[in-house]
């Protein structure tokens, strides 16, 4: 019993000593993975102040200045002046696209050689309306 | 109910046992043999030695950790430094009120040589003058043969350069890295800016210094790594610095002026939008102080916080302002401006004759010197010295700037009348244009004091100490209006702005005493929209003179005045302030009638 209890112990010992190694490096494995990663970011930083840096020295007001005016005849940049400032009623926006209703769509894919199209708007957003022509009836009447 | 009587006591019963008076013989202790001495001390001598050696044990670790702690170097814990990996340069950046950049720091390659390490210093320093032209191949022959062990060659050089050392194959030139300091938009704001040198120089690392501006104001902040980077955001914005400079630069050039200086302010907050001094300097190579010549004329020489100038009639709106705080005029009273007005041994004149009298409004709109002085003399010294004092003209601005705190207004020490009725029209104290700037803003914003600063606010200041009331300074606000529409500064109208301002030309002093004849400063401060002032606007230009209408002009209404209005015109819209083209709008007459109901 007691040989058993003492085999047992060490057995455990030499288990737990061959964990804790192995916790050990792998502690150290990733300490230095993180310090490499730290590493790492410290450069991107660095990176991205140089490029910021660069940025900045692109956009500087002169050489901004110096290729709107080599690009003047493409672009035609002013400097802003108090007439750039308008109402929002002097702005030209594009006309509103005719409404696309089913109807329309149905009436445009038919192909009906003697029906007119029309559409009598009086208001921006009013369903088309499909006129046919007079049918006239057997005696040669005109129907209403 | 039934009462019992309690039973009667029993006699005691004779037969207890009584304590007994003689006390008994105690019993015999049990004997224990007595134990083997010998035994007992070698316990003991057991016990003693353990304790011992678990105090000298638990030394012996203390020890070992301490020789162990004193032994290694010292260094910061190598994990858990993510909040420091975000710092990558030890000087912060300095931006606009927008963040754009105005100084940042790249990484940069210095070159140094260890002569001792040299395998031909004969060869490198050949190879170095073919490098650099400024470097003299015998100069440094003689330097790295004289047995010196150390010397710094470049402090900054290209990566083109440094790959040409490189292909030297010198064991003995050596790079070591830096950072430098840039500011990308060259000349831009060089004033403000100042400047930086290298401090302490190392060669894994150099320290960088501000030398000038806000760089050595914020010296600290910016090197403090306790603000983990943190910008340094100014209250400048670059589009409109950028646009104050170009305008300025060619009013400059147009009015054959040899400086100039032009200062934006928010009337409110007094935030500074702008402030240009021409002529400027590039920060990135900034040159060295001028030590023979006028320090004035250096480029190095802030003309709108340093120049200390007479600022003439602009100073006529203060006079007027208090004349009506006081109650002692109002708009319409007519002063006499029959000239000339004799003290002493001194005469006022006025530029022209305008006649036996002229109402206030009039006294400005024309600018009177008469009618100013005649103001002041009823105001009295003390009460106008206490009012210009309550505007800031009697000490330094507390700008941000290292050159500001030292820039003291040159006010006379003594107060005659003489001197009231010429300070009355800006002659006899000298100011700067910030000085100005900060007395237009306090007198036309409502009349509150404010504080000139260049770091950008988020919420606004509380308003400062109350120097008019709000009435007195919408009818300066107004006369100055006047003088834009129809007096002497009829070219500062900018369509939808309503520009009001006051001009004022004041002759150069000579070194040597009296005044130039043909010399002179001319001013234009006035404050934009009149009726709802946002923004505060100095513009000064040194010894201007144009040939205009037929004959030489120098007076500020023909030379600042155009400058200043060409600057409302351009800057304006940038800072998104939308123009009024309604010409019947006079919220001024509305503005009376409302302070009359209440």
């Amino acid at each position: 019993m007691r040989g058993l209890l003492y085999t047992l112990s060490v057995i455990a010992v030499v288990a737990l000593g061959f964990w804790a190694y192995r916790e050990g490096y792998e502690t150290r494995a990733s300490e230095k993975a993180v310090a490499a990663l730290e590493r790492q970011i410290g450069q991107r930083h660095q990176e991205l102040s140089m490029l910021r840096a660069e940025w900045a020295y692109l956009n500087r007001p002169d050489r901004l200045h110096a290729l709107a005016e080599m690009n003047f005849e493409r672009l035609g940049l002013m400097a802003l002046s108090p007439d750039h400032f308008a109402l929002t009623d002097q702005v030209g926006y594009p006309p509103p696209e005719p409404p696309a209703s089913e109807a329309l769509a149905e009436a445009l894919a038919e192909d009906l050689s003697d029906v007119i199209i029309m559409n009598h708007r009086y208001g921006a957003d009013v369903e088309a309306t499909l006129i046919a022509p007079p049918t006239l009836a057997d005696d040669g009447e005109q129907l209403p | 109910m039934i009462f019992r009587r309690r039973g009667r006591p029993q006699p005691t019963d004779p037969f207890v046992p009584v304590t007994p008076t003689v006390p008994r013989a105690p019993e015999p202790a049990p004997v224990v043999p007595r134990e083997n001495p010998e035994i007992g001390r070698l316990r003991a001598e057991r016990r003693l030695k353990f304790t011992a050696s678990c105090f000298v044990l638990g030394f012996a670790v203390v020890a070992i950790k301490m020789g162990a702690i004193a032994a290694s170097e010292a260094r910061e814990p190598a994990t858990g430094s993510l909040l420091g990996a975000s710092i990558v340069s030890q000087r912060a950046d300095i931006t606009d009120r927008e963040g754009r950049v105005l100084a940042t720091n790249v990484t940069a390659t210095a070159l140094y040589a260890q002569p001792h390490k040299m395998v031909d210093p004969v060869a490198a320093a050949q190879g170095l003058a073919a490098i650099f032209p400024d470097m003299n191949a015998e100069t440094w022959t003689r330097r790295f043969t004289s047995g010196s062990k150390f010397y710094w060659l470049k402090g900054n050089i290209s990566p083109e350069q440094q790959q040409a050392v490189h292909d030297l194959g010198e064991p003995g030139l050596l790079f070591g890295s830096r950072e430098m300091r840039l500011y990308p938009n060259g000349p831009l704001a060089a004033h403000l800016l100042g400047g930086a040198r290298y401090g302490e120089q190392d060669v894994r690392a150099a320290e960088i210094k501000g030398v000038a501006g806000v760089e050595k104001t914020f010296n600290g902040f910016l090197s403090d790594p306790a603000q983990e980077g943190a910008p340094l955001r100014l209250s400048i914005d670059m589009p409109v610095q950028t646009a104050v400079e170009q305008v300025l630069y060619g009013g400059m050039r147009l009015m054959n002026a040899k400086g100039a200086a032009a200062i934006l302010m928010d009337i409110h907050t007094g935030e500074v939008i702008s402030l240009a001094s021409l002529p400027d300097f590039d920060p990135n190579d900034r040159p060295r102080p001028a030590t023979e010549g006028d320090p004035g004329d250096s480029p190095l020489f802030n003309r709108a916080v340093q120049g200390v100038y007479e600022l003439g009639s602009t100073f006529k709106i203060f006079t007027a302002a208090q004349s009506l705080e006081l109650g002692l005029t109002n708009a319409g009273t007519m002063i006499d401006t029959r000239g000339p007005l004799r003290q002493g041994r001194f005469s006022i004149r006025d530029f022209d004759n305008y006649g036996p009298r002229l109402s206030v409004t009039d006294v400005i709109r024309k600018s009177s010197n008469i009618g100013t002085a005649r103001m002041a003399l009823d105001i009295g010294g003390a009460r106008q010295r206490a009012f210009l004092e309550s505007l800031g003209f009697m000490e330094p601005t507390p700008l941000e700037l290292i050159e500001a705190p030292g820039i003291q207004p040159l006010v006379p020490e003594r107060w005659p009348d003489i001197t009231t009725m010429t300070v009355s029209y800006g002659h006899g104290l000298s100011a700067s244009p910030l000085h100005l700037a900060v007395g237009y803003a306090s007198l036309l914003n409502g009349g509150t004091r404010v504080t000139p600063t260049l770091l950008a606010r988020d919420d606004p200041p509380p308003p400062g100490p109350r120097i008019i009331s709000p009435r007195v300074s919408a009818e300066a606000r107004h006369m100055l209006r006047r003088v834009v529409m129809e007096g002497t500064a009829s070219m500062g109208e900018v369509a939808g702005y309503q520009v009001g301002g006051k001009t004022g030309t004041a002759d150069k002093p000579k070194y040597t005493g009296g005044y130039w004849d043909d010399k002179v400063i001319s001013t234009f401060a006035s404050v934009f929209p009149a009726y709802d002032p946002k923004y505060v606007l100095v513009v000064s230009l040194d010894e201007p003179e144009i040939e205009a209408a037929g004959e030489a002009r120098r007076t500020a209404g023909w030379t600042a005045v155009p400058v200043s209005s060409e600057i409302v015109r351009r800057v304006a819209p940038l800072m998104g302030l939308r123009p009024n083209f309604d010409p019947g709008r006079d919220d001024f007459g509305a503005y009376l009638t409302q302070a009359a109901a209440r």
